[in-house]
């Protein structure tokens, strides 16, 4: 699904931030990605979905070489990968339910109602569905972020630090959401460096643990 | 390969994103502006109010320089000027002459009542003519192509002195050529006109697009291609040239339809207008600004959308 085969990326030539990266996320895994701030996690996670192109090394997302992608492949490419950031940003003029069909509404697909309310109502933001997004609570916008993440029912969901704003119960709420959607059968990176989070969510579910030290990634040890 | 991929934002592609249905919700996905917005509507419709009386003016001075073209080179003057008890014996003989002048129709002798009326303009209608040493004006028809106008004047000088040929030539060239130069300029103001207008609805789409920065790059984020982006963006601007042009448009025509009669008034400036089917070519300059609209949006897409990836 997402293979990186000693990938490196730089924001400045001779300046490698990522160096050697070689991982594999494959259907139904659930990966935490940790590491220390500037480590590089959200500059993987926009490597993973085409935000940036590796400076050397091969990533594969869906069997597509990234680098060979064009614009328009790119798009196609995250219609099948949703994405939830720390400061998800909306579109403030549109309400909370438009906002969520967005990502229907640019495919090009008709918006399901029934299937919107479903939608809405699993991350219990039903009564907010024609609110403003600047009404809402963090919480509330993270889980209208990860409705809108997952309308085009994506292969990959891929969350930057996405409760980075939201106290231990709100955090919890959102990452049950993620664990729900996991054993769908959609594969999971979230990118934390709270590690009472990820001892928690692996409480619930089988997951890895990958950190980035030093430019470089590995598997996290037996302390999580 | 990034250049060959915008230029795949296809016209067609485009077009229908403007005229579809489903361009309501590319629509939505822009914030509305009111300051862009307003800007594009006022720009449109000065810029089709100005070109509304540059249409005129090209026009008018085309019907001009075609009348005067036409109508002065049907007829030619003979100034007939001889000594008092010559003058009628020498008028007479003068228009045997020009009876017998192939290419040439009845000659007519102006009466003093006309004669008059040609010198009141520069002498007031209270000046005796009777009593000014005016020579006699006769007009000559011109039906025929094989008229001589050298030969005439040849002829004339030895049979009939003091008659003097006069074809208009001396004075109609550069009328007609004063009317061509401003039917040029017409048409230059148009140009320029046009040009405005896509500068301006170019620095107010690029004004919204960069605005709107933070929206094209959830777009982008959430799988949006950059046609449905640049429709979004292309479909409002267009309307909204179009829409700011039809009332310019309308305004400029009211204000020429009110202007004095040509009839009535006389002279160029009343001449400014439409007239007949003419009327229809200012309903052109809304889809003139509809078609500058949609390219000049088209441009300033592109050139914001090769800085998101």
């Amino acid at each position: 699904m997402i293979e990186m085969q000693d990938v490196s990326f730089g924001y400045r030539a001779g300046s490698e931030l990522l160096s050697g990266m070689t991982m594999s996320l494959q259907p139904g895994m659930f990966h935490f990605l940790t590491g220390p701030s500037g480590s590089g996690k959200t500059t993987l996670l926009r490597l993973c979905y085409a935000d940036l192109l590796p400076s050397s090394g091969k990533l594969s997302v869906f069997g597509q070489d990234v680098a060979g992608l064009s614009r328009d492949g790119i798009a196609m490419l995250r219609r099948r990968v949703g994405v939830v950031h720390q400061d998800t940003q909306f579109l403030d003029h549109l309400p909370v339910a438009e906002n969520v069909a967005l990502p229907l509404s640019v495919s090009g697909q008709p918006a399901d109602i029934e299937a919107m309310r479903d939608l809405l109502g699993w991350v219990q933001l039903s009564q907010h569905a024609r609110a403003l997004p600047p009404s809402l609570s963090g919480g509330e916008r993270q889980r209208a972020a990860l409705a809108r993440a997952v309308i085009l029912s994506p292969d990959v969901v891929l969350a930057d630090e996405p409760t980075g704003n939201l106290d231990w119960d709100m955090s919890m709420r959102l990452m049950q959401l993620l664990v729900e959607l996991n054993k769908t059968g959609k594969a999971v990176l979230v990118a934390t460096h709270d590690l009472n989070l990820i001892r928690a969510v692996k409480a619930q579910v089988s997951a890895r643990v990958l950190r980035i030290a030093g430019g470089g990634l590995q598997l996290a040890g037996a302390e999580l | 390969m990034r250049q060959s991929e915008f230029r795949a934002l296809k016209l067609k592609a485009l077009w229908q994103g403007l005229i579809g249905r489903d361009g309501g919700a590319a629509n939505r996905i822009v914030p509305p502006t009111g300051f862009t917005a307003h800007l594009t509507l006022f720009s449109a419709g000065a810029m089709a109010f100005l070109a509304v009386f540059a249409l005129a003016l090209a026009l008018a001075t085309e019907r001009l320089a075609d009348r005067w073209a036409s109508e002065l080179s049907q007829s030619v003057t003979v100034r007939v000027s001889g000594q008092q008890q010559e003058q009628e014996a020498l008028t007479q003989s003068v228009l045997d002459i020009l009876q017998t002048t192939p290419g040439a129709g009845q000659p007519r002798l102006l009466d003093q009542d006309e004669v008059g009326a040609l010198l009141t303009p520069w002498f007031g209608p209270d000046m005796p003519i009777d009593a000014l040493p005016v020579p006699d004006l006769i007009e000559l028809p011109i039906t025929g192509t094989d008229f001589d106008a050298e030969g005439l004047r040849l002829r004339l000088e030895g049979e009939a002195p003091g008659a003097v040929l006069d074809d208009h030539t001396e004075w109609r060239r550069p009328l007609v050529s004063a009317a061509n130069r401003l039917q040029v300029l017409g048409i230059i103001s148009l140009v320029l006109i046009t040009a405005a207008s896509a500068a301006m609805i170019t620095l107010a789409a690029k004004a919204a697009l960069a605005a709107n920065g933070q929206v094209i790059q959830v777009l982008r984020l959430i799988g949006a291609r950059d046609i449905t982006i640049a429709i979004a963006f292309v479909r409002r601007f267009t309307h909204r040239a179009a829409i700011g042009a039809a009332v310019g448009t309308v305004l400029g025509m009211a204000a020429i339809a009110l202007l004095p009669d040509m009839q009535a008034a006389g002279g160029f400036l009343t001449g400014l207008g439409f007239s007949g089917w003419s009327w229809l070519l200012p309903f052109l300059v809304p889809l003139v600004a509809a078609v500058v609209g949609f390219f000049a949006t088209r441009w300033a897409a592109l050139k914001m959308l090769e800085s998101v990836r």
